[in-house]
């Protein structure tokens, strides 16, 4: 440390001496404001669609709206009412559950298949599309497919498990297997994580293995040892991202057992995830302020769980550029 | 790369005037003859038409070739309808279900109709009186009632006579021996269902069976009356039918694997025996299995006395709607008698085309219903279809709507949960209806 400052020091006399400034880039104002007329749109549209709907919303969450009458201000009657809403503690519960079930088994099956996809030699192209194939898949069109696989009575699933002398649940109407089913379909969409997996994977200096091999470890140790932590930065990012997905989670669970009109009259309570409360009560019942109250809540519940998250990676993470 | 100043300004001003334009909206001009009842109106929540709304809708451009008609295809939403009235650019006409006309026209976001219905000499009193009360928000109408769905029970006779038993033998009015026959023809390969016996359709159905046992979910005021012991009685039956017929999780899955409008449907796979259904299932089943065997017996409270429970769709004005005099104009059209006539005639063909035969239009309009019945239902040579089609329209004339309220949408939305929690085991109907009636009445309250 005191080297380090004696070496700025001398850098700064020596400047002085000199009597100019810091030799820097020069600034190219035409490209500066090239930059920024193509990022244009985007500036805009975050402001737009982003910032001030956000603003907005946190406006609302203090008033009474119905979407068709002016806002009517009301203080943190809103907050204070999603504390005493049982609904709220039962969308809470769900969805941490589904988190808590969902993000482990989606980044052990995605690192499972991305270590699969650093093996394969020639069809490594061909294969890597087929896992990322999935995603291009509208995810509505993927939810009511495994409604029909996860049926507990004539699922495919279920079919399969029967192979193996296995009676499957009633994975949709099964209150105690609605979340696992759940995971297990957004399992279906996982191409994203194991394509940056696998990318982390060909990161990895292969002379760490060869030396770590010529002194006995053997193929778990080098995984422990070598693998997990060179990756651990793709691993910390992607359970960041996907927590928070699964903190948001809408559209499989909302088409599975809340959209339309049937499905919505069979609603099971173990499927009502918080996203989904929220837009009952923003669209269903019209309680814009509430929902917007609501929105917020999740919002610090999603800020303070990546600050944990965050705080806690210092410890597990390794980046090549850290000491 | 260079890019100059102007260059710049130009570029970027053509992006906002882009996004501008593409947040403008989709609603055309409105003419300036609108207020006069000509123009255009554009309709929201309608659907595709089928021959039946296409001849209705053929009718309306002859009628007034004035008026531009826009169909938007699509199911009610209620978000996009919502955001369309808040944003101060909604469609013209909103086709919804009656049950949630009370909510929005609580809230402001549809227009009472009293005044036009005047000024168009529109009749009032043609329309089914339990469909006109659910359009009804204090002493104000909100919407022009159109289709009119009742329920009986349908029964597959196959099986029901494989069973040894009657048509009467699934009837409503002894609900001892009904749980009997339920479990008598119940069928199930270990874990596995094959065959339900009565599917008594919780939770939709609900308002039925409370009925029949002789409550009301909602007051004739509009306030909630769930926690009724009564209610509670007929759940705690209906959901005991469910738990004889291998319990609700495996029911529902069971359920969820028919064919409901294809020829291989639940009665044609002999995956079901009997279950109330809306009127339009037997035009359905006409259709896809005509050889069917299908069997009726009317809905009945527990002293025998025929009931059954009602709702469908209407139109209504939403807020802000730029060419109210002319949407008027189509509800009325829309609903006439004489328009009827014409859907019923295309109806007619359409039957004819297919070898099929007519089952009746199930209208809001009693005197449109009485005409097409006269003209168009025929016997089929189908004893049990002819039968089931007569037991719908004896149906019509005593069939009953959930009351109007303001809280309608909360109010429904508490006793499905309700019914949905019992479903699941998590409550006894009692306690599940409590919680439904203190969650209803707090809406309630906040909107009176």
């Amino acid at each position: 440390m005191t080297k380090t400052l004696t070496d700025k020091s001398i850098e700064r006399a020596a400047r002085s001496a000199a009597g100019r400034q810091p030799a820097g880039p020069r600034r190219n104002w035409r490209e500066i404001r090239a930059a920024y007329g193509f990022l244009s749109p985007w500036i805009i549209g975050f402001v737009v669609f982003t910032t001030a709907p956000m603003l907005i919303s946190l406006y609302l969450s203090f008033t009474d709206y119905d979407q068709i009458n002016a806002p009517n201000y009301v203080g943190t009657q809103n907050y204070q009412q999603l504390m005493s809403d049982p609904k709220v503690a039962l969308a809470l519960k769900n969805t941490l559950i589904y988190a808590v079930m969902y993000v482990p088994a989606a980044m052990a099956v995605a690192l499972g298949l991305a270590m699969v996809l650093n093996r394969v030699g020639r069809a490594a192209g061909f294969f890597r599309t087929v896992f990322y194939l999935p995603v291009m898949t509208p995810t509505v069109a993927a939810a009511a497919l495994f409604l029909l696989l996860l049926n507990g009575q004539k699922g495919l699933i279920n079919r399969s498990l029967m192979l193996i002398g296995v009676h499957g649940p009633n994975w949709t109407t099964d209150s105690a297997w609605i979340k696992p089913g759940l995971a297990l379909t957004m399992l279906w969409g996982l191409g994203g994580t194991v394509v940056i997996y696998l990318a982390a994977l060909q990161q990895v200096p292969k002379d760490l293995y060869e030396a770590a091999q010529l002194d006995g470890a053997g193929s778990f140790n080098r995984f422990r040892r070598i693998t997990l932590p060179m990756i651990s930065g793709a691993l910390f990012f992607t359970m960041i991202v996907l927590t928070i997905n699964s903190l948001q989670m809408f559209d499989q669970a909302y088409t599975m057992f809340f959209g339309g009109q049937q499905q919505s009259t069979y609603a099971n309570d173990a499927a009502l995830f918080y996203v989904i409360y929220l837009f009952q009560q923003a669209f269903g019942v019209l309680h814009m302020g509430y929902a917007s109250a609501l929105a917020w809540l999740l919002f610090g519940i999603i800020l303070l769980i990546t600050a944990v998250q965050v705080r806690l990676s210092k410890r597990f993470v390794y980046y090549e550029g850290d000491r | 790369m260079s890019i100059d100043r102007r260059s710049f300004l130009f570029g970027a001003s053509g992006i906002a005037a882009l996004t501008i334009a593409g947040c403008g909206g989709v609603r055309q001009q409105t003419s300036p003859t609108a207020s006069s009842g000509a123009g255009s109106v554009t309709t929201q929540g309608f659907g595709k038409p089928d021959d039946v709304g296409q001849a209705r809708i053929d009718a309306f451009k002859k009628a007034h070739p004035n008026i531009t008609v826009r169909i938007n295809e699509g199911d009610f939403d209620p978000q996009q309808f919502l955001s369309s009235v808040a944003s101060g650019n909604p469609s013209d006409l909103v086709y919804l279900e009656r049950g949630l006309i009370g909510t929005y026209a609580a809230k402001g976001a549809l227009q009472p109709l009293d005044d036009l219905i005047s000024e168009l000499d529109i009749d009032t009193e043609q329309y089914r009186g339990p469909a006109m009360r659910q359009v009804t928000v204090d002493d104000k109408v909100y919407g022009i009632p159109e289709f009119y769905n009742t329920r009986n029970i349908l029964i597959n006779g196959k099986a029901m006579r494989e069973a040894g038993l009657s048509p009467q033998d699934l009837s409503t009015t002894d609900w001892n021996k009904l749980h009997a026959n339920a479990a008598k023809l119940y069928q199930a390969k270990g874990a596995k269902i094959s065959r339900i016996g009565f599917d008594p359709k919780l939770p939709e159905f609900l308002p039925l069976w409370a009925k029949a046992n002789g409550a009301d979910l909602v007051n004739s005021d509009g306030s909630p009356n769930l926690d009724d012991p009564k209610t509670a009685e007929a759940l705690a039956f209906a959901y005991s039918l469910i738990s004889e017929q291998g319990g609700w999780s495996k029911f529902k899955a069971f359920r969820d694997t028919w064919d409901i409008f294809g020829a291989g449907n639940a009665f044609v796979k002999n995956q079901a025996v009997a279950f109330p259904w809306e009127g339009w299932y037997v035009n359905v089943l006409v259709q896809a299995s005509p050889n069917l065997d299908l069997q009726s017996v009317p809905f009945t409270d527990r002293q025998g006395k025929p009931i059954s429970f009602c709702d469908g769709s209407a139109w209504a004005l939403p807020k802000g709607a730029k060419n109210a005099k002319a949407a008027v104009q189509w509800m009325k059209t829309m609903t006439a008698t004489e328009t009827w006539m014409q859907a019923g005639a295309a109806r007619a063909a359409t039957v004819a085309k297919n070898k099929s035969m007519f089952t009746g239009l199930w209208t809001a309009n009693v005197e449109a219903d009485h005409q097409v019945q006269d003209k168009y239902v025929k016997p089929s040579g189908r004893a049990g279809f002819d039968q089931a089609v007569s037991h719908y329209y004896a149906s019509t004339e005593t069939a009953f709507a959930v009351n109007s309220s303001k809280a309608g949408s909360e109010i429904k939305t508490a006793w499905t949960d309700a019914v949905n929690r019992v479903l699941a085991g998590r409550q006894a109907p009692e306690q599940a209806m409590r919680q439904a009636q203190s969650e209803a009445s707090k809406a309630y309250s906040a909107l009176k």
